[in-house]
C-alpha cells in the first residue's frame, strides 16, 4: 500500500485517495477548431510508461484537494507531490 | 508404527497432554507439535493426497510441511487445512485428517490412485468437456477436496493494529537476531516477527530480552509485503479473548531473515509415510525428544545432509546409512565413517518400498548399475535447501538462479530491504551471524558492509526419476515428475502456464516444498541449465489467514458500508413504510393490510393522479454554486445554458461527459445573480458532486464555491391535481396564484424558512417544499394534516416509478446506457442552440453523433394490454444482430390500464408506430412503438 503525500496535509495512507488518471491532460478547444483526430487523441490516447508518470490524485477522505503525483509504474515509487496547477519541470 | 519418544530427553518428562486424532486419543505432552505428538505415538498415516487420495504422512516440520493437514476442532469454531506441524498441541484438541472418506485407514477415494494414468495434468480440461463440466464439477469437488469451511458464522475474536518502526526483521533465526541486536544497538527501533515460539531458528535457543529498543512478536507470521514497506503479520493468540492479531507494520527498512526450505529428493513412490526431510527427523529428535524410526536411511546431495544422519546416530537410532550420488563425500564422511554409518556413495535412491509405511529403499549403484534393497522405516531426504524468497519476491525484488546450491536467491531489490542468512543462500552459523549483522548496520544506518560470500555446495547433479516413476514433485497436489514431463510434451514452457496446468506449486503451501524442483525438473526437460526458466512468481499471503484476521477492526454487519437515513425516516416508518436500500434507505411503497408491492404502488400511483401524494424527495443531490463566475462554471459543465435562467426559475438540465454520453440528469434553479441551486439523482449525487468539483479544480479555477447542501434540507414533494389546496391549507407565506410551474420561491411555511420549487417528475402540479433537515418530521406530519381533507397518501418509488414512466420521464442509467447521448433522449436541440463550449460538445459533433441507427429512447404498448414486458427483455428480428434493443423500464398504467414500457432500440425513432417483437427468457410478444410521453402529452396538468 502506497504512502502518499498530500501537498495539503502530509503524508496519509493510500487508501485517503482517489487515483485521477495522468496528469496534465490538455484538453483542446474551442470545439470548432479541433479535429476529430485531435479530440480522439484527447479522450483515448494516453501515456502508459514503464517509468515515472504523471498523475491526478483527489484526497478524498482529507482536505478534498487534487493535486499531482510522480509515480514510477514500474516501482510505485512516488517521488514527487504538487499543486494542482503548477507543472515542476523533472529531471529525467 | 516405528516412531517414538526418547527417555532421556527433557520433553518426556513435560505433564502430559491428552488429544483426539481421527476419533482415537493419543497422549502428548506439553511442547509438542500435533505433529510431534503423533509421531512420537507411532501415527504415520495422517493424509490421503489430493487427487490420487494416496496415503500420505508427516513429510516436514514448521512451514515445511504440505502433507499432514488437519481439520481442527469442530462446529463453529472448526479450522480446517491446519498445518499439523505449526499447531502447538493443547488438552482435549481433536484433529480430523482432511480429504479421505470413509477413513484415512480405508479410502474409497484411493481408487484415483490405480487409475492415475487417466487423472493426468490438464485431465480436468480433456476429460469433462462433455456434455457440461457442470454436471461432473459437484462430484470432482466431493473428491478432490481440502478441509470443510466451517459452516456457522465465526465466534472468534480478531484484531488489527497499525505500527511504525525504523527497522522490520523478519525472522527470529541466527541472522535475523544478529540482525536485530545491531539495528537496535545504532539506536533503530526495531519490530522483529518470529513464527515460532522462541527464537533461534534450527538452531539453539537465543535470546533479545537484554536489548531495550527491540520489540520481538512470537508466534507471528509474516504474510504479506507490499508496496512502501508494508508488512502484514498474523499473531497467534490462542485466547477466547483473542485469536489471532492482524499486524500492518510500515518500516522504514525491513530485513529478511526468513531462513530456508530443505527440498525433498525425487524417486519413485517419494511421497510414502515415512519419508520425510532430513533436517525435519533431525528436528524432531532434537528439540521434541521424538524419533520417526527406528532405522532412517539418508540420502543426500552435498555434505550438508550429512548432518541430520549424524545427529540420528548420535541419538542413539540405527542409521541404515547415508545414500550419496557422489563418489567422494567431504571431510564429513569420515565423520559418517567414525560412527559407524554405511555410506553408499555413487548410489542413487530410485524407489521408496512400502504402502501406508515406509519397509524399505531400492538404490541403484551407478558405476555397476547394480540394485540394492536396505531395510529403513524412515527415509530422510536431504535434497539442499532453498532460501524463503517468498516475501522477497512479493516486494517486487527478483530473483536469480544460485548455481553454488541451486536454488533461487534474491538478486534485485525493489524496496528498502535486504535478505541475510540462509534466507540469501548462506549455511554455516557464523556466516549467517556475521550476515546478519551487516544487515542489521545497514537497516540502523544505511551502511553497506562487506557479506559472506555463498559457499559451493558441491552438490550432486539432478538425475530424472524413468517415466512411470510415481515421483511426486508437489505432493499436497499431486504432481508428479511424469505430469511435467507430459506438459512440456503438451508444449507448455512457461513456468507460470506449467503452474496453472498441472497445478504444481497452487497447494495451500504455495510451493514452499516443490517450486525449485519443479522448475530444475522443467529446465532439463527443455534441455536447459537449471536456473534458465526462472520460477512462478509469489504472491500473498505466505501462509493462509482467516477471515476473520483480514476482517479484523473493520465495520461487519450492519455497518458494513456507510446507509444513510431521510431527516423524516421514523416518520415513514410509523407509516408502514417498507424501505429500499438506494444508498439512502427509501420507502418504496407504503402498504395496507395484505397488499402487495404491486397493488399499493398502484393504489398509491392512481391517488396521486386523482387526489395528491406526498413523497420524501430529501436524498436528491442539491448542490449550491455560488460566485460571479457559478452562470459561466454551469454552462460549461451542462448541456443547457443555466446561465441564462432568470432569478427565481428553474430548467431541466442534462449532464455529460467528455464522451457526450449522459452522466445525469436535474433541475438548476437561480436564487440570485450568483447564487444557482442544481439537483442531481439520488444514486448520482456523490459522483456528480465529485465531478463538478474535478472540473473546478482542475481545469476551470473560476471564481466559484460548491456547497453540498444535500443533507441540510428534508424535502417533501406535494404533487397532485389537489397539491396547491393542500399547500394553501399549509400556512405558506407564497402568493400561490403568482408561482406557475418550473419557478422556485423562497419564504415560510407554518412559520419555517422554505424554498419551493414547482418541478414535476410525476407530470402532475407539484411543489417540493425544502424546509431544515430537523423539520422533516414535523413538515411531514402537518402536510399530512393538512391533507387529509383531500385524501392525501404518503407514496414511495414505486408508485412514483408508474408515474415517471406513464410520462416518459427517464432514470439516467436506467433507460440509458453508456452510449446514450442527449439527442438519443430528445434533446438534440439544446445542443444545436448552444454556441459556447461544454463537456462533450466536441464528441456530440462528431459524425457518430447524428448518424443513423443509434440506439434511442422509445416507448413500447404491447398490443395485449395486459402485458407488462419484463424489464431486459430483447427486441428481437434485428439484422446482422438479431437483438436490436432492450426494455429498460416496464410497468402497469393504472390510469390507462395497460402495460407500458421504455426502450432504447436501434433506429427507433424510424419505428415509431410500427410493430416490433419483444423476447424473453423464451417467450415472446408484439409490441407498438410510440413516444415515450403515453400520459397527457401537452403538460397540461403541469401547471393545474
Amino acid at each position: 500500500m502506497l504512502i502518499i503525500t498530500c501537498p495539503t496535509c502530509g503524508e496519509r495512507d493510500e487508501t485517503e485517495f482517489v487515483n485521477g488518471g495522468e496528469g496534465h491532460v490538455d484538453r483542446p478547444g474551442p470545439p470548432e477548431n479541433v479535429s476529430d483526430a485531435a479530440w480522439a487523441e484527447y479522450l483515448f490516447f494516453h501515456d502508459n510508461p514503464r517509468g515515472p508518470l504523471r498523475e491526478r490524485w483527489l484526497h478524498a477522505f482529507g482536505c478534498r484537494r487534487w493535486f499531482h503525483a510522480v509515480r514510477n509504474t514500474a516501482d510505485h515509487g512516488i517521488t514527487l507531490t504538487y499543486a494542482i496547477d503548477v507543472r515542476p519541470e523533472l529531471a529525467s | 508404527m516405528s516412531g517414538f519418544r526418547l527417555g532421556g530427553h527433557p520433553r518426556a518428562s513435560a505433564p502430559v497432554v491428552r488429544f483426539h486424532f481421527n476419533g482415537r486419543e493419543y497422549q502428548g505432552r506439553e511442547g509438542d507439535t500435533l505433529a510431534a505428538a503423533l509421531i512420537a505415538n507411532g501415527v504415520t498415516l495422517v493424509a490421503r493426497s489430493f487427487k490420487y487420495h494416496r496415503p500420505r504422512g508427516i513429510v516436514g516440520s514448521g512451514f515445511a510441511e504440505t502433507n499432514a493437514l488437519v481439520q481442527l476442532g469442530c462446529g463453529a469454531l472448526t479450522i480446517p487445512n491446519a498445518v499439523a506441524t505449526r499447531v502447538p498441541l493443547r488438552d482435549g484438541m481433536t484433529a480430523d485428517s482432511v480429504n479421505c472418506w470413509p477413513s484415512v485407514g480405508f479410502d474409497l477415494g484411493g481408487l484415483n490412485d490405480r487409475v492415475s494414468r487417466l487423472l493426468s495434468a490438464g485431465f480436468y480440461y480433456k476429460t469433462f468437456m462433455w456434455p457440461n463440466w457442470h454436471l461432473f464439477e459437484p462430484l470432482i469437488r466431493r473428491l478432490a477436496g481440502l478441509g470443510r469451511a466451517p459452516g456457522l458464522p465465526d465466534p472468534d475474536h480478531y484484531a488489527a493494529r497499525s505500527h511504525a518502526c525504523d527497522v522490520l526483521v523478519i525472522g527470529g533465526g541466527v541472522a535475523g537476531v544478529a540482525a536485530a541486536r545491531t539495528a537496535a544497538a545504532r539506536g533503530a527501533e526495531v519490530v522483529l516477527v518470529e513464527a515460532d515460539d522462541r527464537l533461534g531458528g534450527l538452531g539453539e535457543d537465543l535470546s533479545l530480552a537484554d536489548v531495550p529498543g527491540i520489540r520481538v512478536l512470537r508466534r507471528t507470521t509474516a504474510t504479506g509485503y507490499y508496496d512502501h514497506n508494508l508488512v502484514t503479520a498474523v499473531e497467534e493468540m490462542d485466547g477466547p479473548a483473542l485469536r489471532q492479531r492482524l499486524w500492518k507494520i510500515r518500516a522504514k527498512r525491513v530485513v529478511l531473515a526468513c531462513g530456508a526450505f530443505e527440498r525433498p529428493l525425487l524417486f519413485a513412490e517419494n511421497d510414502r509415510p515415512g519419508v520425510m526431510l532430513a533436517d525435519s527427523v533431525r528436528t524432531y529428535l532434537e528439540r521434541h525428544g521424538v524419533a520417526a524410526g527406528r532405522r532412517p536411511l539418508f540420502a543426500v546431495v552435498d555434505d550438508e545432509g550429512y548432518h541430520a544422519a549424524l545427529c540420528a546416530k548420535r541419538a542413539g537410532l540405527d542409521v541404515a546409512g547415508i545414500v550419496d550420488a557422489r563418489d567422494t563425500p567431504g571431510p564429513v564422511g569420515a565423520e559418517a565413517d567414525a560412527l559407524g554409518i554405511p555410506v553408499f556413495s555413487s548410489h542413487q535412491l530410485v524407489r521408496a518400498i512400502g504402502r501406508k509405511a515406509v519397509r524399505g529403499a531400492e538404490l541403484v549403484d551407478l558405476a555397476g548399475g547394480a540394485r540394492v534393497r536396505v531395510t529403513c522405516d524412515v527415509i530422510g531426504m536431504a535434497g539442499g535447501w532453498s532460501p524463503a524468497v517468498q516475501l522477497f519476491s512479493q516486494s517486487g525484488g527478483t530473483l536469480r538462479f544460485e548455481h553454488r546450491i541451486g536454488a533461487f536467491v534474491p538478486d534485485r531489490s525493489a524496496q528498502a530491504e535486504q535478505s541475510c542468512g540462509a534466507a540469501r543462500g548462506l549455511k554455516s552459523v557464523d556466516d549467517c551471524r556475521a550476515d546478519g549483522e551487516a544487515a542489521g548496520e545497514w537497516a540502523a544506518t544505511g551502511a553497506d558492509l562487506p557479506r559472506p560470500e555463498i559457499a559451493d555446495a558441491h552438490r550432486a547433479p539432478l538425475t530424472l526419476p524413468p517415466p512411470g516413476a510415481k515421483a511426486f514433485v508437489d505432493f499436497q497436489t499431486d504432481v508428479s515428475v511424469d505430469d511435467l514431463r507430459q506438459a512440456t510434451r503438451e508444449n507448455y514452457r512457461s513456468v507460470e502456464h506449467v503452474k496453472r496446468y498441472t497445478v504444481w506449486g497452487m497447494g495451500t503451501d504455495q510451493g514452499r516444498l516443490g517450486a525449485v524442483n519443479g522448475v530444475a525438473v522443467l529446465a532439463a526437460l527443455q534441455g536447459l541449465e537449471p536456473g534458465a526458466l526462472g520460477t512462478t512468481k509469489f504472491r500473498p499471503p505466505f501462509a493462509p489467514v482467516a477471515f476473520g484476521a483480514m476482517a479484523a477492526d473493520r465495520p461487519l454487519g450492519a455497518l458494513f458500508h456507510p446507509w444513510k437515513r431521510l431527516p423524516a425516516h421514523d416518520w415513514h416508518d410509523a407509516q408502514g413504510a417498507a424501505f429500499e436500500d438506494f444508498g439512502w434507505l427509501r420507502p418504496s411503497h407504503y402498504p395496507r393490510g395484505e397488499e402487495t408491492i404491486d397493488q399499493a404502488a398502484q393504489r398509491e400511483a392512481l391517488a396521486v393522479r386523482c387526489g395528491v401524494g406526498l413523497i420524501d424527495s430529501s436524498s436528491f443531490g442539491k448542490f449550491e454554486l455560488t460566485g460571479p463566475d457559478a452562470g459561466r462554471f454551469l454552462d460549461l459543465m451542462s448541456v443547457g445554458s443555466p446561465s441564462t435562467i432568470p432569478i427565481g426559475n428553474v430548467r431541466y438540465n442534462l449532464l455529460c461527459n467528455e464522451l457526450g454520453t449522459l452522466l445525469d440528469d436535474g433541475v438548476v434553479a437561480r436564487l440570485a445573480d450568483d447564487h444557482f441551486l442544481m439537483t442531481a439523482s439520488t444514486g448520482h449525487a456523490e459522483r456528480v458532486f465529485r465531478w463538478l468539483d474535478e472540473w473546478r479544480q482542475c481545469e476551470w479555477p473560476l471564481d466559484v464555491v460548491i456547497d453540498d447542501a444535500t443533507a441540510r434540507w428534508a424535502v417533501l414533494t406535494l404533487t397532485g391535481p389537489r397539491a396547491r389546496a393542500v399547500l394553501a391549507q399549509a400556512g405558506c407565506d407564497i402568493d400561490l396564484a403568482a408561482f406557475p410551474h418550473n419557478r422556485l420561491r423562497v419564504g415560510r411555511i407554518a412559520g419555517v424558512a422554505t424554498r419551493i420549487q414547482r418541478v414535476s417528475f410525476t407530470g402532475e402540479s407539484s411543489y417540493e417544499i425544502a424546509v431544515d433537515a430537523d423539520y422533516g418530521v414535523s413538515l411531514a406530519e402537518h402536510l399530512m394534516q393538512c391533507g387529509a381533507d383531500e385524501g392525501i397518501v404518503p407514496f414511495g418509488l414505486e408508485a412514483l416509478d408508474i408515474l415517471r414512466l406513464e410520462k416518459g420521464y427517464i432514470h439516467v442509467g436506467s433507460d440509458t446506457d453508456s452510449r446514450t447521448q442527449p439527442a438519443d433522449i430528445g434533446w438534440g436541440k439544446a445542443i444545436a442552440r448552444k454556441a459556447s463550449d461544454f463537456l462533450g460538445k466536441r464528441s456530440l459533433q462528431h459524425a457518430s453523433a447524428s448518424a443513423p441507427g443509434r440506439a434511442v429512447l422509445v416507448g413500447l404498448q404491447p398490443l395485449d394490454p395486459a402485458v407488462v414486458l419484463p424489464i431486459g427483455a430483447h427486441v428481437i428480428d434485428g439484422d446482422p444482430h438479431p437483438s436490436r434493443g432492450i426494455v429498460t423500464s416496464s410497468a402497469f398504467s393504472p390510469t390507462l390500464q395497460r402495460g407500458l414500457s421504455l426502450a432504447l432500440i436501434d433506429g427507433g425513432r424510424a419505428l415509431h408506430g410500427q410493430q416490433v417483437r419483444i423476447w424473453s427468457e423464451g417467450k415472446s410478444w408484439l409490441a407498438t412503438v410510440t413516444d415515450p410521453v403515453a400520459f397527457d402529452p401537452e403538460g397540461a396538468r403541469l401547471d393545474g
